[in-house]
């Protein structure tokens, strides 16, 4: 059941006026222009031993995405294909506002928009995970980590999880009487990606639209557009959210202005990630073509490495009847 | 959405009135609805209810309030609450599907719910809530937007003061055509689904969602299309409202 948020953080009428004041100057109170991305920084491969990862910051948003990969039987609408799956979890570190739990609306709602806008353009070659058709197909996790919560969660999402896609490295499969264990002290190569997916939001204040709303400008806010774009210009997933509501001129302005500032994202990830996806690739490439005895890397831990197919099987269990779709 | 078998024809031309159009796998032209039934109060216990058809889509919405909120700490002092729930009966889908809430449903009722407080004059009822229950009882595509139109009818008939009513529909891509009111052999195949809720009267879309890939152009297109299907559940709605009240007169003056 979806209630009226009834315990906000309270922004000062004051402060409420300012904004929606300065607006109509189009100044927003940190100085930034109506359509203007706070600081974006990308750190591909923070969390080592994630098959793949990326921190983002996004102003003082902070968000980690971390992919983790498995071995499954595939769902059986879909033999031939990989598995993917997102998830989000707003841990209370992150905001005085999250409480320690299972995922709310909103965590569910963003992890849900992140899951459609990649699938549905195939962003991942989820065709290209398959070990045994109907059999044994590769799992790919997708976990959102809201680390610090300072607005526009959606576009720090999408950006985190594109990026770690991005880098993530596929772990050997070894296979055994009973079916297929994973090796993740070798890795077979990157994760094939068809296309690049990145989000803007778009939040409607005071009857003017504005680009990457910080926290304060989200309370104000009527009402929040995300739109998905892909890096050949089209739209691959949107949604309203917020109590208020557009007209269509409103929306057609803000799939304009998402066009246009998806390529500042677009092209963030080009300069910071795909050199490490280059990096990671040349190493791959080294050490396949180096002697069996030497390409073992140093292993993580003392930790198991290996995962049995039987454990990741009841988990998909689990995970199928909660789809439930 | 299990697909199984041969993906069949969903988009053929045919030649009506001497002109060569598409027509889709029911036979329906691209911009047409199915056939839409609305009945007002239909429960005898909710302040109002709707029962609401789009094809074989059948939704049912009750609500109660607004009433006194419980727990009391949660009520807001300036407004009313909104409690909404979207959920699909077990029986209501092809395969058997889990009473329990899954995370769509969890989705559905956030995105329902922020469409409806935007026509819900909350501010007249403080420290109450207004609590809206939709059940699918049969799902055959598009049943979030024929939940929100049979919401806002049961609001209405609940005597809730509104804005407008809403009002939705789900456009989908189907073999790279663009058709309205997409149902669930469409959805299954479509290359995109999106549904759209209005409150037309005030020229506010108030739910929006895209699942799948658009170009802006055929967005643009989309979103046109969504308006004009719209425009004629609006029509129905007030409709319905309507002989909702023709009927009581007819008891009073016989």
């Amino acid at each position: 059941m979806s209630i009226t948020p009834w315990m906000q953080q309270i922004v000062p009428k004051l402060k409420k006026y300012t904004l929606e004041t300065l607006l109509a100057k189009k100044v927003r109170l940190d100085g930034r222009r109506l359509d203007e991305f706070r600081s974006i920084q990308v750190q591909p491969g923070y969390i080592e031993r994630a098959e793949g990862s990326a921190l983002v910051r996004l102003g003082n948003t902070m968000v980690l995405a971390g992919v983790k990969m498995d071995i499954v039987a595939p769902f059986p609408d879909t033999p031939n294909e990989g598995v993917l799956m997102v998830h989000a979890e707003f841990v209370p570190l992150a905001s005085p506002t999250f409480e320690p739990g299972p995922p709310d609306e909103n965590a569910i709602e963003l992890a849900r928009l992140v899951d459609r806008s990649l699938r549905e353009v195939r962003a991942v070659a989820l065709d290209k995970l398959v070990l045994e058709p109907g059999k044994h197909v590769w799992r790919v996790f997708i976990d959102i980590y809201v680390l610090d919560h300072d607005g526009n969660l959606y576009d720090a999402s999408m950006l985190a999880s594109m990026a770690a896609l991005m880098v993530t490295r596929i772990p050997a499969p070894v296979k055994t009487e009973e079916g297929y264990v994973v090796d993740r002290t070798r890795y077979t190569g990157l994760l094939p990606i068809n296309h690049r997916v990145v989000s803007v939001t778009i939040a409607k204040l005071a009857g003017r639209l504005i680009v990457d709303p910080t926290f304060e400008e989200e309370q104000v806010a009527d009402a929040r557009l995300f739109i998905a774009v892909t890096d050949d210009g089209r739209i691959a997933g949107m949604q309203k959210t917020g109590m208020g509501a557009f007209t269509e001129q409103e929306v057609h302005q803000a799939v304009r202005i998402a066009l246009a500032k998806s390529k500042i994202l677009l092209s963030k990830l080009a300069e910071t990630v795909e050199p490490y996806r280059k990096k990671l690739e040349e190493e791959l490439q080294k050490l396949a073509a180096a002697p069996a005895t030497t390409t073992a890397p140093p292993a993580p831990s003392e930790r198991e490495a290996v995962e049995t197919v039987e454990e990741a099987g009841i988990a998909l269990e689990q995970e199928t009847a909660e789809r439930g779709e | 959405m299990v697909v199984q078998g041969e993906k069949p024809q969903l988009i053929r031309k045919e030649v009506r009135d001497g002109k060569e159009v598409l027509v889709r796998h029911d036979g329906r032209l691209p911009d047409q609805l199915r056939p839409i039934r609305m009945e007002v109060s239909v429960l005898a216990n909710a302040d109002g209810s709707a029962l609401v058809e789009y094809g074989g889509t059948r939704v049912l919405a009750a609500v109660y309030g607004p009433r006194e909120s419980h727990p009391k700490f949660m009520a807001l002092p300036d407004r009313a609450l909104i409690r909404c729930r979207y959920h699909m009966a077990p029986f209501s889908t092809s395969e058997r599907k889990s009473p329990a809430p899954t995370r769509r449903e969890v989705e559905l009722s956030k995105v329902i719910r922020e469409a409806l407080e935007v026509v819900v004059l909350t501010e007249l009822f403080p420290r109450t809530t207004i609590d809206v229950y939709m059940e699918v009882l049969q799902s055959d595509g598009g049943t979030r937007t024929a939940a929100i139109t049979a919401a806002s009818l049961a609001l209405a008939d609940a005597g809730v003061p509104l804005r407008d009513l809403v009002a939705g529909v789900a456009v989908g891509k189907v073999d790279g055509v663009l058709v309205l009111d997409i149902d669930e052999l469409e959805d299954n195949y479509a290359e995109a689904d999106m549904p759209v809720a209005m409150a037309p009267s005030l020229g506010q879309i108030v739910l929006l969602q895209l699942n799948g890939v658009l170009t802006p152009e055929e967005f643009q297109k989309a979103l046109e299309l969504a308006k004009k299907g719209i425009m004629e559940i609006y029509q129905l709605q007030k409709k319905a409202l309507r002989s909702k009240y023709a009927e009581a007169r007819v008891e009073v003056t016989s």
